[in-house]
C-alpha cells in the first residue's frame, strides 16, 4: 500500500467512514459585511493604513497622483509595474523610473510602484496578484512600495473580497493581501518596521481616474 | 514529574529576567487579543469562534474527502501532493528532491510542523543547509535552540543576546537596537533568498475547494520562500484543511486578532501552484506535503478528535497561568503551552510524559480564549482519567486517602462542622517533610478563614 492509501485507510477507519459514504453539506458560508459609499471608504482606509505606519494620499486626478508619486520618490530609483492607472498618471515616464522588472533589477530598486486588484477599507489592505503586469517581488523586495489605486476598487473589508472573488486561486498562482509595512516584534517585542519586505508603504486613491483634471470634482 | 522537567521548570522559576520577558511578552500579546476581540472592536467574534469550530468539526469529520478534494485541485493547478506517514517519510521525499535538483541551500519559512519532523537537523546530516528566515527562529537557529513560544519563538532572548549571537556568528558590528540588529538580519537573509534552489514553508490554511495554500506572516519571509527560489515545498498536517476559500473570511479574521491582536496580519498569501504561463515569476515547480506523523491517531478519539482543531495562534500560551511562570522550555515537545499539554500524550502516547496533563490548574482560560472553541480542560481530564485507569500514573496513597476522607465528610455535614475547624489549623502547621513533602513543595495552602461561611451565615439570620 503506498502512502497515500495507507493514510486515507486510516483516516477512514479513524472515522468509521467508508470510501464512497456521502458527504452533507458544510455550514453556509459566513461573510459579514456592510457597504458603506465610496468617499468614507477612502477616509476609512486612509485612517487604518495610517495606523499602521503607512502614508495615504487622496487625490482627484491623474495629474495630482503623478505629482504624489515623483515628491514621494524623491530621486529614489524605482520599479513601476505595467498597470494602465501608472500610465494614466504618468508614473512610467518619470525621471527615475523604469519598468525593467528582472529580479535583480527589483533587488537593487529603492522603491517598486504599482497598483492593486483591490483595497480593503477596514484594515487597510491592498490586493495584489503576480501576474502579467506584477511580478511576485516587484513588491516586495525594494524597501518601499508605492500603489496607485482608483477609488472604485475600495471595498469594504476581507469579507467583501472573498464575496465579489470567490475564487482567488483562478485570479493567479499568487494573490496576496498586503496591510500595512512589513514588520516584527521579534526582538524584546519591540516593533521593528521593513524586515524582509518593505518598511515604507504609500498608498495613492485617486477618485477619478478617467476625467480629464478639473477642480470642479463632486466629492470635494 | 520526571526529573529533568523539575530542574527546567525550577531554572526558569529562579530566573528573574526570564520571568520578566514572558511575563510582559505574553502580557502585551494577550493585551492585543483582548482589545481587538471586544465586544465593540469585534461584534461578531463569538458567532465566528463557534462557526469556525463547526467548520472544523465538519472537515475533521469528513477528511478523507477533503484531502481528495484538496489534491484533485493542487494537482489541476499544476502542483504535486506528496502523502507521507511520518516525519521519515517527509524529510526523504525533501533530500531527494534537492539532491535531484542539485542544491544544498533551502530557506524555510517558520513552521511548527517542520520542527515536528525535525527538518532541518537531519538535512544538515545530509549535507543540505536550511536557513530560517522568520527573525526569531533565524536567532534561535545561530543559537541552536528551539522555539519558546509558538508565535514568539525567541521571546527569552535580550538584545544584548542577540548582538553577542550576530558578532559571534555573522561577524556583524557590536548593535544593540532592535532596528540595527533587524537590518543586519535582513542583509544576511537577502542572500540566502537569492540563492537558494528551494523554498520550504508550512501553511496555517489548505483550502480544498481551489487546492491552496494560505500562508499568514508579518515579516514578507514566507513571500520570499515561496517566491524566490525555483521549488517551493509546503509541509502541513493534514489537519489543516478548510472546504471553501469562503470560509478564509471566518479564519483569517479570528487567527491575526488571536495571535497578536491584528484584525489582518501584513501579508496573507494565497497560494495555487507554480508560476503560470505568461506570469513573470514564482517557483516552477510546487509540492505540497500532506504529513500524517500521529495526526490519524489522534482523529480515531471522537472525543479528543477536537484537538486537531487548532490554528496555531498561541492565544492558550498567552493567557495559561502555568505558561506564563514555567516557559517553553519546560514542554517535552515542540508544542508548549495548554495545546502542547493535549498533543503531546496524544501525538507521543500516555506512556512518555504521563505527568503532563496533570501539570494544570484546570483554571479554563485557554478554553475561553480558543478561536476555534476547543474544550483543553476537558481533554486534559480524559487524559488523566487515561492514565489513572492504565495504571501508569498512580495518585499517592496519602492522597488517595485524604481524598477519600474529604468525600465522607462533605457527605457527613455535622461532622464535616466539628471536624473542620481542627482540620484547617492542623493545615497551616503541616510539616514540609514525609509524605506531604512533595505535593507541599509546589503549592501554598491558602489561609482559611477563622469563621466559617455557615457560621457566618446562621449568626446573620439571628
Amino acid at each position: 500500500m503506498n502512502s497515500r492509501e495507507f493514510i486515507l485507510s486510516r483516516v477512514r477507519a479513524a472515522l468509521g467512514r467508508g470510501a464512497a459514504d456521502p458527504v452533507p453539506e458544510p455550514p453556509p458560508v459566513l461573510l459579514r459585511f456592510a457597504s458603506s459609499p465610496p468617499p468614507d471608504r477612502a477616509e476609512k482606509f486612509r485612517s487604518a493604513l495610517e495606523a499602521l505606519g503607512g502614508k495615504v494620499a487622496i487625490v482627484n486626478t491623474p495629474g495630482e497622483a503623478g505629482a504624489y508619486v515623483e515628491s514621494a520618490l524623491a530621486g529614489r530609483r524605482a520599479i513601476a509595474s505595467q498597470a494602465p492607472i501608472l500610465e494614466a498618471c504618468g508614473i512610467d515616464s518619470l525621471p527615475s523610473v523604469t519598468t525593467e522588472h528582472s529580479r535583480q533589477a527589483c533587488a537593487a530598486a529603492d522603491a517598486s510602484i504599482t497598483s492593486a486588484e483591490y483595497a480593503l477599507a477596514e484594515t487597510g489592505t491592498l490586493v495584489v496578484s503576480a501576474g502579467l503586469r506584477d511580478s511576485r517581488m516587484v513588491s516586495l523586495l525594494p524597501p518601499c512600495h508605492i500603489a496607485v489605486i482608483e477609488r472604485s476598487k475600495i471595498l469594504e473589508n476581507l469579507d467583501e473580497f472573498l464575496d465579489v472573488c470567490r475564487q482567488p486561486a483562478a485570479q493567479s498562482s499568487a494573490v496576496v493581501l498586503i496591510t500595512g509595512p512589513s514588520r516584527t516584534a521579534d526582538i524584546e517585542m519591540r516593533l521593528v518596521r521593513g524586515v524582509h519586505g518593505p518598511g515604507e508603504i504609500h498608498v495613492v486613491i485617486v477618485n477619478n481616474v478617467t476625467a480629464a483634471p478639473s477642480y470642479a470634482s463632486e466629492e470635494t | 514529574m520526571a526529573e529533568p522537567y523539575q530542574h527546567k521548570i525550577a531554572n526558569a522559576l529562579g530566573d528573574p529576567k526570564l520571568q520578566l520577558a514572558i511575563y510582559s511578552a505574553t502580557g502585551r500579546l494577550a493585551d492585543g487579543r483582548r482589545r481587538t476581540v471586544s465586544t465593540e472592536a469585534f461584534p461578531d467574534y463569538q458567532e465566528l469562534r463557534q462557526h469556525a469550530h463547526e467548520i472544523k468539526k465538519h472537515t475533521l469529520n469528513h477528511l478523507d474527502f477533503y484531502l481528495q478534494e484538496l489534491e484533485r485541485n493542487v494537482e489541476a493547478r499544476g502542483g504535486r501532493v506528496i502523502w507521507a506517514r511520518d516525519g521519515q517519510e517527509a524529510r526523504a521525499f525533501i533530500r531527494n528532491l534537492a539532491r535531484e535538483r542539485a542544491t544544498n541551500l533551502i530557506v524555510k519559512s517558520k513552521s511548527m510542523t517542520t520542527e515536528e519532523i525535525h527538518l532541518n537537523e537531519h538535512l544538515a546530516q545530509d549535507g543540505i543547509e536550511a536557513v530560517e528566515t522568520d527573525l526569531g527562529e533565524y536567532i534561535l537557529q545561530l543559537a541552536g535552540e528551539k522555539p519558546f513560544h509558538i508565535i514568539a519563538p525567541a521571546l527569552h532572548k535580550t538584545r544584548e543576546d542577540i548582538a553577542h549571537l550576530f558578532e559571534r556568528r555573522l561577524h556583524a558590528a557590536h548593535e544593540t537596537t532592535p532596528e540595527r540588529l533587524t537590518a543586519i538580519a535582513r542583509a544576511a537573509l537577502r542572500e540566502k533568498f537569492l540563492e537558494a534552489g528551494i523554498g520550504i514553508t508550512g501553511a496555517n490554511f489548505l483550502v480544498a475547494d481551489s487546492g491552496m495554500v494560505v500562508l499568514v506572516e508579518n515579516e514578507g519571509n514566507a513571500r520570499l520562500s515561496c517566491s524566490a527560489p525555483r521549488i517551493h515545498v509546503a509541509v502541513s498536517g493534514i489537519e489543516k484543511v478548510i472546504p471553501r476559500a469562503q470560509d478564509l473570511g471566518v479564519f483569517l479574521n479570528l487567527l491575526g486578532r488571536s495571535a497578536t491582536g491584528q484584525p489582518l496580519s501584513v501579508y496573507t498569501s494565497f497560494l495555487s501552484g507554480p508560476r503560470r504561463e505568461g506570469e513573470l515569476d514564482g517557483p516552477e515547480e510546487f509540492y505540497l506535503v500532506l504529513l500524517d506523523n500521529g495526526r490519524t491517531k489522534v482523529l480515531a478519539d471522537a472525543e479528543k478528535r477536537q484537538s486537531l482543531y487548532c490554528i496555531r495562534c498561541g492565544a492558550c500560551l498567552n493567557n495559561c497561568p502555568v505558561y506564563r511562570k514555567i516557559g517553553g522550555y519546560s514542554y517535552p515537545w515542540v508544542y508548549s503551552g495548554p495545546i502542547g499539554k493535549i498533543l503531546t500524550p496524544q501525538f507521543m502516547g500516555v506512556h512518555q510524559d504521563p505527568w503532563l496533563p496533570f501539570a494544570s490548574s484546570l483554571c479554563g482560560a485557554c478554553a475561553e480564549v480558543c478561536p476555534v472553541k476547543i474544550e483543553i480542560p476537558k481533554i486534559l481530564l480524559a487524559l488523566r482519567a487515561e492514565i489513572t485507569e492504565a495504571g501508569i500514573q498512580k495518585g499517592g496513597m496519602v492522597e488517595k486517602l485524604a481524598f477519600r476522607m474529604w468525600a465522607w465528610l462533605m457527605r457527613h455535614p455535622r461532622i464535616y462542622e466539628r471536624v473542620a475547624p481542627v482540620a484547617a489549623a492542623a493545615a497551616s502547621r503541616l510539616p514540609r517533610a514525609g509524605p506531604l513533602k512533595a505535593w507541599l513543595s509546589q503549592r501554598d495552602l491558602p489561609p482559611l478563614a477563622r469563621r466559617s461561611f455557615r457560621q457566618l451565615w446562621r449568626e446573620r439570620r439571628k
